[in-house]
């Protein structure tokens, strides 16, 4: 069978296409599958869907504002980021913070990480980061009425938050 | 390593001996990662690419876990070469795609693959036979570990590791299982159970991934949530919905072999009968073919075959696996032959 499109090569990819309740089925060489694929992909891709959130996240005053926020480590502005669906760098989430939380809290239905983290943090953001584990398991805990385990996590944060008051003032007396 | 050496080996995914490998083809960790300073890589030029790939072979080398691991740069590998990976389910077709500054490291189990420069500097899978999440996790969490020394993440404290696509930030993790679900397809439930599935924020594709449809009643189930919930929540939620999709699938089976077994078996040999003596078979024939005779195996209506020689036959007859089978190009006609001639030569009994 030759391709349907250019009708010059063997046709080895079969794609069903269905356009207003319309079957029509497609028989293309892989040259032309490739193009085609692409096009599909050029025409609603996953960057249109997550640009459109991009768009519904953000009151309609501050649009054109956020349009020419630019990234100052990679050059990536908020409309780049609409278009490609894709942030330049790690700095982008910086810069876009305003607008990417409520895009997050779209997405993932939250907007706070609970997961691992690199062993290369800093020592403060590793306390930082024990104290907002510790209070999101309370919150967890409260919710699901597990009010023992609560006890136990509230007395945790008091104990953290104690030494942290503790180091604090140690540091300004040393200075 | 070399590309070729795997060519006589058996990914340690096909191997049918986890949890549920009746069922549970296999079981999929993919963690994303960025280098902090330099642009992801849509965005960098051809230097930075350059820069972000050396640093992360470099770093890759030092890692205990990944002695055994071979590096090979995409621009090194023709296109069957590359189509080979990708039918290996040892990189993504996007990854094939546009090929300079991209690397892909591999040890020599296939349990641990690591694109690099893909659509996050980092790429990183472990995959394991059968339901088996957890073990897949453990291995991967203990690599990322390692890297984590060596390389300076971008990650910030309240939305974890920074991805190109705000979809894989947090955990940038992505856990997947693969099922074979011929009964669930069969009594026409699975479209009931795809939409429940959706509900629940957890995406089901196709044998390929993304953008794949559904072929031989192969399904990938995965979550699409990766911020909010930690590694462990996110691999126990999809545990806790494979076990009923397991349930359920298990419930079809018992259901067709007590109503309708004669029709069962006899759709069953005819599919294994076809495979023995096709002479030119197209690969979603044989897909389609070999999905009856697995479930055949399943139930015991099949016995002098084993699953893990089923799950080979899916993957070696692929279009780039025949071709370095036979070491040239071959046209898809040619591909048809060759591929009836070596189902025939190992089914023959």
């Amino acid at each position: 069978m030759l391709c349907d499109v250019c009708g010059k090569n063997q046709a080895t990819v079969h794609l069903t296409e269905i356009i207003d309740e319309q079957m029509k089925e497609l028989h293309l060489c892989e040259e032309c599958a490739r193009q085609k694929s692409e096009q599909m992909e050029s025409q609603f891709g996953l960057s249109d869907l997550l640009a459109g959130m991009a768009e519904f996240a953000k009151p309609n005053k501050e649009l054109e504002v956020a349009d020419s926020v630019k990234c100052a480590s990679c050059g990536l502005t908020y409309a780049d980021f609409k278009k490609l669906g894709r942030l330049g760098c790690g700095a982008c989430y910086n810069t876009f913070k305003k607008y990417l939380a409520p895009l997050l809290k779209r997405i993932h239905g939250s907007s706070q990480h609970f997961g691992k983290s690199p062993l290369k943090v800093t020592k403060f953001t590793k306390k930082r980061m024990d104290l907002q584990d510790l209070r999101n398991k309370l919150k967890l805990a409260i919710e699901t009425e597990t009010f023992e385990e609560a006890a136990k996590i509230r007395d945790q944060i008091k104990e953290l938050e104690k030494k942290q008051a503790e180091n604090n003032s140690q540091d300004r007396g040393a200075k | 390593m070399k590309l070729n050496d795997l060519l006589n080996h058996t990914s340690e995914w096909l191997r049918s001996t986890g949890p549920n490998s009746d069922i549970v083809i296999s079981s999929r960790i993919r963690l994303a990662r960025n280098l902090d300073k330099l642009p992801f890589p849509h965005r960098a030029d051809k230097k930075q690419v350059e820069e972000s790939l050396k640093i992360i072979e470099e770093a890759i080398v030092k890692v205990d876990y990944l002695k055994q691991a071979t590096v090979f740069r995409l621009a090194d590998l023709d296109s069957i070469d590359k189509q080979f990976l990708v039918e290996r389910h040892l990189m993504s077709l996007e990854h094939a795609q546009k090929t300079n500054h991209k690397a892909i490291v591999i040890d020599d189990e296939e349990i641990v693959a690591i694109m690099i420069n893909e659509e996050d500097h980092i790429r990183m899978q472990v995959m394991q036979s059968g339901f088996n999440l957890f073990e897949a996790w453990n291995i991967i969490n203990r690599i990322d570990d390692c890297l984590a020394k060596e390389l300076p993440y971008a990650f910030l404290p309240d939305w974890g590791y920074l991805t190109a696509c705000p979809t894989n930030t947090g955990t940038g993790m992505r856990g997947s299982v693969m099922l074979h679900l011929p009964a669930l397809v069969m009594t026409r439930q699975v479209d009931r159970v795809l939409a429940a599935i959706a509900k629940l924020n957890f995406a089901a594709r196709g044998l390929y991934g993304e953008g794949t449809q559904a072929t031989g009643n192969f399904f990938q189930i995965s979550n699409q949530v990766s911020l909010g919930h930690s590694e462990d929540e996110i691999i126990n939620n999809i545990n806790g919905i494979i076990r009923q999709i397991i349930e359920q699938e298990n419930q079809a089976r018992v259901a067709i072999f007590s109503k309708n077994r004669s029709v069962l078996e006899d759709r069953v040999n005819r599919s294994l009968g076809i495979l023995k003596s096709a002479h030119i078979i197209s690969s979603q024939e044989t897909i389609e073919l070999l999905s009856m005779v697995r479930l055949g195996c399943d139930l015991g209506i099949i016995k002098d075959i084993d699953r893990r020689r089923i799950n080979e036959l899916f993957i070696i007859t692929q279009p780039a696996h025949l071709q370095k089978i036979e070491n040239k190009k071959l046209s898809s006609q040619e591909r048809d032959v060759k591929r009836a001639e070596l189902i025939r030569s190992r089914l023959r009994i």
